[in-house]
């Protein structure tokens, strides 16, 4: 079983980001970057179905800056056989361009699965993993809780407003990773230590021009101040009219 | 996800880490938050240590994490190894204390003053988790000055006969093998002190855990009663030579101490910049007034110096160039420092801040045993002072 995770590198959500000075772009200065924790669902299950199966190979491909080197290596660390960075200058915002460029590294790889998380907690697009699968012409289930792999075939879970929808595809093809699906490992130290030493290949990539332009990036509104609108019971109805007539959530 | 310890880092020290070291770093911490931060605080009011986590801290590597991968261990270099001293003892000194004594007193002893055989049968299970180990130096009458210890190890035909009693024992009770310290020979001869390896289901051999602590309640601490143990030649470790040994351990947990303090002391600091920003009383958050302000600068002041000061120590280590005294140096003072932080941390959070459910309280108290044990602050004032002067005042 061989199998290909896209990962990418992104601002930590719980690191305080700024806007940089050209007001299009996060300045990154002093900004915690990591592995964006719903590939860590990808990484994991690709691992689960390599360590079930007893052979095969694990292979995470990014496409980034220099500094994705780091994120590819916390996916060695959680045992990952080896990595591609698909080097730019920096991630484009097209998702197009990204998933044509993962496309085209992907293409003659051999793969019988290839995991996408389900998105990138920056940018929220849900872009890359279709559209990979697309441009490869490989079937395509998105946002998946649970997989079940028998031979040629996979039988994958998504949960959907109300219910789960189950889907029955043909291997090769391409799955992309929601929460739930499995509980990503911890890199045990001696991965760390080992991942220094796995295969890393660097390919400085040219990308296409792409459609889409960042034109403003702008922080969300301060929150207004709370408001205590009485005490104990006798509040509770300004509370429900306020919910109702101002808030307008109820 | 538990939410996750953003660290305390004034003076870009992360800076100063190498990839691998902020990797293990990072690591650590999330198990802690994960996994010790949402139990711990029930474990400390119930006086249980948190046994369950012991197959997953194995599984990570953490313990032993700096001795070699020939026997099982990680293979960090001492920094890294720090990093994790501090991330642990950021959940609670008694987990720390743990990895401590199963790395630092358990394993380095068998590591530096142990056969080939002896490291081969028991490193690989100690840092497994399969066995865990305690370290029994400490006598009642014999604590700030272990060289005067009664316990007494007598050669026969087939081996050792062990007698004595060992007491404040961390692990004592849980552990499945003892590193023994025991004089050989005249009991004025301080020379005489060897180190075995005992199985603490010999027989003579008896464990009891220690009532009423009021601290480290996390963490089992007990008393052993050695009465006629027998146990075969190869029990001795064959390296160990007199009290420098156990003094050698002693500096090895001492550094880890040093790392350890700092994350406690990043714990309450935390917590406390936290709470004076949300908690509100005269109309405005406590940490807009000018006093809570000065107890947070004097506490992120005094961490970012601890931070820098273990760094350092922990590259001198790495180069082997570290000395006792600058270990003395950095646990006397971490340790009082961190000690200091949880107080005004826990003074700042008023009256919650006697509750189990907030972190001061339960690291203050927990600090004071790391104060006294591993060597007192005032030992640790009288080596500083011996290193100095030129001048003992011990003797
Ligand atoms: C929770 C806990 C866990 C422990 N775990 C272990 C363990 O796993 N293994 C182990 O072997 N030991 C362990 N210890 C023991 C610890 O190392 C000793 O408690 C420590 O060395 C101090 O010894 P003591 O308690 O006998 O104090 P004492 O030596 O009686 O000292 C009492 C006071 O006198 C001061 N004092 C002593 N000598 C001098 C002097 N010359 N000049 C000035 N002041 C002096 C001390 O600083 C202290 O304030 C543990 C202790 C605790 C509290």
């Amino acid at each position: 079983m061989k199998i290909a995770v896209c990962i990418k590198r992104v601002a930590d959500s719980e690191t305080r980001v700024k806007i940089a000075a050209d007001g299009k772009a996060l300045d990154e200065a002093g900004v915690k970057f990591v592995l964006n924790p719903y590939d860590e669902f990808a990484v994991e299950e690709a691992l689960r179905r390599k360590e079930q199966a007893g052979s095969g190979e694990v292979v995470v491909v990014a496409l980034g800056p220099a500094a994705a080197q780091e994120t590819i290596r916390a996916a060695l660390a959680m045992g990952v056989d080896r990595g591609v960075l698909l080097q730019v200058d920096r991630i484009p915002a097209d998702g197009l361009v990204v998933a044509q460029a993962l496309a085209a590294e992907l293409k003659d790889g051999g793969y019988d699965l290839i995991l996408c998380g389900k998105m990138a907690i920056d940018d929220y697009n849900h872009q890359v993993g279709p559209m990979v699968a697309e441009l490869l012409g490989l079937p395509c289930v998105t946002s998946i809780a649970h997989l079940e792999l028998q031979g040629n075939t996979g039988v994958a879970e998504r949960e959907v407003e109300g219910g789960i929808e189950v889907c029955e595809f043909p291997l090769p093809a391409v799955l992309t990773t929601d929460k739930g699906l499995n509980e990503p490992r911890y890199p045990a130290l001696k991965g760390i230590m080992a991942a220094k030493k796995k295969p890393l290949d660097i390919k400085p990539t040219a990308l296409a021009v792409g459609g889409l332009e960042v034109l403003a990036m702008t922080p969300p509104p301060d929150r207004k101040d709370g408001r205590i609108v009485g005490e104990g019971v006798a509040a509770i109805p300004e509370l429900l009219r306020l919910l109702r007539e101002e808030a307008k959530v109820l | 996800m538990a939410l996750r310890f953003q660290g305390v880092d004034f003076y870009d020290a992360d800076g100063l880490l190498t990839e691998e070291e902020r990797a293990v770093r990072d690591t650590v911490r999330a198990w802690v938050d994960d996994n010790v931060i949402p139990v711990i605080g029930e474990h400390y009011v119930a006086g249980k240590f948190p046994t369950h986590l012991v197959p997953q801290m194995a599984e990570l590597g953490l313990f032993g994490a700096n001795l070699p991968e020939e026997f099982g261990c990680a293979g960090l270099n001492n920094v890294a190894y720090g990093l994790i001293m501090q991330e642990l003892e950021r959940g609670d000194s008694g987990v720390r204390s743990f990895a401590s004594v199963q790395g630092a007193l358990v394993m380095y002893p068998i590591y530096e003053f142990g056969s080939d055989e002896q490291k081969r049968r028991w490193l690989p299970e100690l840092a497994s988790g399969r066995r865990i180990g305690c370290f029994g130096l400490t006598e009642p009458d014999y604590g700030s000055n272990p060289g005067g210890m009664i316990t007494v190890a007598k050669e026969t035909k087939e081996g050792w006969v062990l007698n004595g009693a060992k007491m404040w024992i961390t692990n004592g009770s849980t552990a499945d093998v003892a590193i023994v310290w025991a004089k050989t020979a005249r009991l004025d001869d301080p020379g005489s002190i060897r180190g075995f390896i005992v199985p603490t289901d010999a027989k003579g051999f008896a464990a009891k855990d220690q009532q009423g602590k009021l601290s480290l309640r996390a963490s089992d601490t007990s008393e052993l009663v050695l009465q006629d143990v027998c146990v075969p030649k190869e029990a001795l470790l064959p390296k160990s030579a007199g009290l420098k040994s156990p003094l050698m351990c002693l500096t090895a947990a001492r550094y880890g101490i040093a790392w350890g303090a700092v994350g406690s002391a990043m714990a309450c600091y935390d917590e406390a910049v936290r709470y004076a920003k949300a908690r509100v009383v005269f109309d405005r958050p406590i940490g807009g007034f000018q006093l809570q302000q000065a107890r947070l600068v004097e506490m992120l002041t005094e961490i970012t110096k601890a931070q820098l000061l273990c760094l350092q120590l922990g590259r001198l280590k790495d180069q082997g160039k570290m000395s006792p005294q600058q270990v003395s140096l950095a646990k006397r003072n971490n340790v009082s420092m961190a000690t200091d932080v949880a107080r005004e941390s826990r003074r700042l959070l008023g009256a919650s801040g006697i509750l189990a459910e907030y972190q001061a309280m339960r690291h203050l108290a927990n600090l004071e045993s790391v104060y006294t044990y591993e060597g007192t602050h005032d030992i640790h004032t009288l080596i500083l002072g011996q290193e100095i002067t030129g001048l003992s005042a011990f003797n």
